[in-house]
């Protein structure tokens, strides 16, 4: 049993409220009409000047030559503004988005676990179903996100701004307009509810049969576990694919690729395993996990490694094949990442999860020791940050991206509260799944 | 010193392992243990060094992505650097998504073949080798152990049957 540490507790809340406070701060501090953007740009006259030159062709070529209108400047202006109040919603949707898919993707690894009836990772069950928990309260201030945002209370569905089907509209984008059967409002909050429901219904299930397990040891609990989990990764599988058309590639709803929803998911599933084996570790240091031994490290570890290399291959093969083609209308999503002002995170993050992890956890020896694995976690799950910070900031800030305040705030917000509820949710049942019948099997592993 | 070798032959895995801990601990060397099939943990139970074959493949893999990026390099952008379908053949780093799939063949190519030649060379392993098995019998069912007798040859062939050889015999190595 494990007792929530008083410590880590005060870390977690000193976390949310830090968070909280920048999170408001960054609301408080966003841009509110033209004019507050004028007068930042004039702050930084120097810089903006470039910065404007290298924004140009995302906003058409000839808007910035000398003899551009009065109409033109506005609307420039106006871009900026928009892109100016959707940093803090930018931010607090990346915070959220990356934990409650940790947790969820945890969950899909202790389904599979089930599924495969998998011998070495009994011991590890109630920490992936602890991770698990942070499902709940993450998808509720998600689909908060969602709603305020189908509700136009910010602009970072550019596809939900008024007069995009509407062809009488100066708004109207007759491709878009053409892409409604699918992406309105209404279908996309109902479609998003039944995401979420599921991971949560699946997640209440698996973890009520198995604690039922705990103290009934019936196979017939395990049983309906073994079946639910079979369903859960189907079911999963399916909707994973349409959960990132909807949350994240309709953020640039002129574009698309086929192989984005595996490719979100294995940027999910990477991070949510590594979060697994950096639970663990504490865990074991604080010495509640006696059963876990180094082969359960190592093999997450090895998990890791090749989850790292999976999300490379889906990253590449993404990347590859739209750079070799270069058809505009592909080109135009990758041009602000590989060239336009995202290059350093776009390329700092092929490094951390990719170049890294291989480098790091290649040999069997490091990946037996503790500390090794948490140096690579950290560096696997800061690049995955910066991965999802790369999916959805393009699109919705654009140029005027920057890490400070509102992205660190939401990011220590989610931080806590991920903390606070998956630490009280491990302590609130026994570490040691007793009634699962690959227990014995799980305790003396040895790789 | 005697050119005489003892072959304890076993006939179970589990009691071959215990003899091999038996005998080391009462200071034998042990020549050579011949088996039909990989005993888990015996080479652990002899005290045989770990294998360093993963790193003279990583060494290999290393070897294999620097020949690619040395061939397409002077290929593709020293030697003559073509338009190819407006692909920008300037620099490397420009055109580097397009060598990506044959730098990573090429890795994979040099690190599994060196690796599986080293393993051939080290072994002793080629196709007119000839066979260096003492008993057909430990291809099939039989464990053998090989001891060299030093000293009293009788005394470490009643210890070799009381560790569990169903067979022990005196042979001349030449």
């Amino acid at each position: 049993m494990y007792t929530f540490s008083g410590k880590l507790k005060t870390v977690s809340l000193v976390l949310m409220i830090i968070g909280a406070l920048s999170i408001g701060y960054g609301f408080f501090t966003a841009p509110k009409t033209t004019q507050d953007v004028e007068q930042a740009m004039a702050h930084d006259s120097g810089h903006h000047g470039e910065e404007a030159s290298h924004g140009a062709p995302s906003h058409g070529d000839t808007a910035h030559s000398e003899e551009h209108s009065e109409a033109e400047a506005q609307s420039h202006l106006e871009h900026l503004l928009h892109q100016g109040q959707n940093r803090p919603w930018t931010a607090f949707f990346i915070a959220a988005f990356f934990f409650l898919m940790i947790s969820v993707c945890v969950l899909v690894f202790y389904a599979i676990q089930w599924a495969a009836q998998a011998g070495w990772s009994i011991v590890l069950f109630r920490v992936m179903e602890g991770i698990s928990a942070y499902i709940l309260p993450g998808s509720i201030l998600l689909f908060l996100f969602l709603l305020a945002s189908g509700m136009h209370m910010n602009h970072i569905y550019v596809w939900m701004a008024e007069g995009t089907f509407d062809p009488s509209s100066e708004n109207y984008d007759a491709i878009v307009a053409g892409k409604s059967w699918w992406l309105n409002v209404p279908g996309w909050i109902i479609r998003s509810f039944i995401y979420l429901f599921v991971y949560n219904i699946f997640r209440y299930l698996l973890r009520k049969n198995s604690l039922a397990l705990d103290t009934s040891a019936d196979i017939k609990i395990y049983k309906k576990n073994f079946n639910l989990s079979i369903v859960f990764i189907v079911l999963f599988g399916i909707l994973e694919l349409f959960m990132s058309f909807d949350w994240l590639m309709s953020l640039d709803p002129h574009w698309y690729s086929q192989l984005y929803s595996f490719y979100v998911f294995a940027s999910v599933l990477v991070s949510g395993i590594t979060t697994i084996a950096l639970v663990t570790i504490y865990l074991k240091n604080k010495g509640v996990l006696p059963f876990v031994n180094n082969s359960h490290i190592h093999d997450l570890a090895k998990y890791m490694f090749g989850f790292s290399i999976f999300w490379t291959y889906f990253f590449f093969d993404q990347f590859m094949l739209q750079w070799y083609a270069n058809i505009p209308e592909e080109a135009a999503y990758f041009w602000p990442r590989l060239i336009g002002s995202y290059q350093l995170p776009f390329i700092s993050m092929l490094v951390m999860n990719f170049v890294f992890p291989i480098l790091i956890l290649m040999d069997s020896d490091f990946k037996r020791v503790p500390w090794f694995v948490v140096a690579a976690g950290l560096i696997i799950l800061t690049g995955h940050y910066i991965d999802v910070f790369q999916l959805i900031s393009p699109a919705t800030v654009g140029d005027s991206w920057s890490i400070g305040i509102p992205e660190l705030g939401s990011l220590a917000f989610f931080m806590g509260l991920f903390i606070y509820v998956v630490f009280t949710s491990i302590s609130k049942a026994p570490l040691h799944a007793k009634g699962n019948p690959f227990m014995k099997e799980s305790e003396i592993y040895h790789y | 010193m005697s050119d005489k070798v003892i072959h304890a032959i076993y006939d179970d895995d589990d009691v071959l392992l215990k003899a091999v801990k038996e005998v080391r601990e009462a200071n034998h060397h042990i020549e050579e243990v011949y088996t039909p099939f990989p005993v888990h943990g015996l080479e652990k139970a002899m005290g045989i060094a770990n294998t360093r074959i993963a790193i003279t493949a990583f060494l290999y893999g290393i070897t294999g992505l620097g020949f690619a990026v040395w061939m397409m390099n002077y290929m593709m952008i020293e030697d003559w650097p073509q338009n190819i379908g407006g692909k920008p053949s300037f620099s490397y780093a420009e055109n580097m998504p397009a060598f990506v799939p044959i730098m990573f063949e090429l890795t994979v190519f040099f690190a599994a073949h060196l690796m599986v030649i080293t393993f051939y060379m080290r072994s002793k392993i080629g196709p007119f080798v000839k066979a260096s098995n003492p008993d057909p019998r430990t291809t099939d069912n039989m464990f053998l152990m090989e001891v060299p007798v030093t000293g009293d040859e009788k005394e470490l062939e009643t210890f070799l049957t009381k560790t569990g050889a169903v067979e022990t015999k005196i042979v001349d190595k030449h």
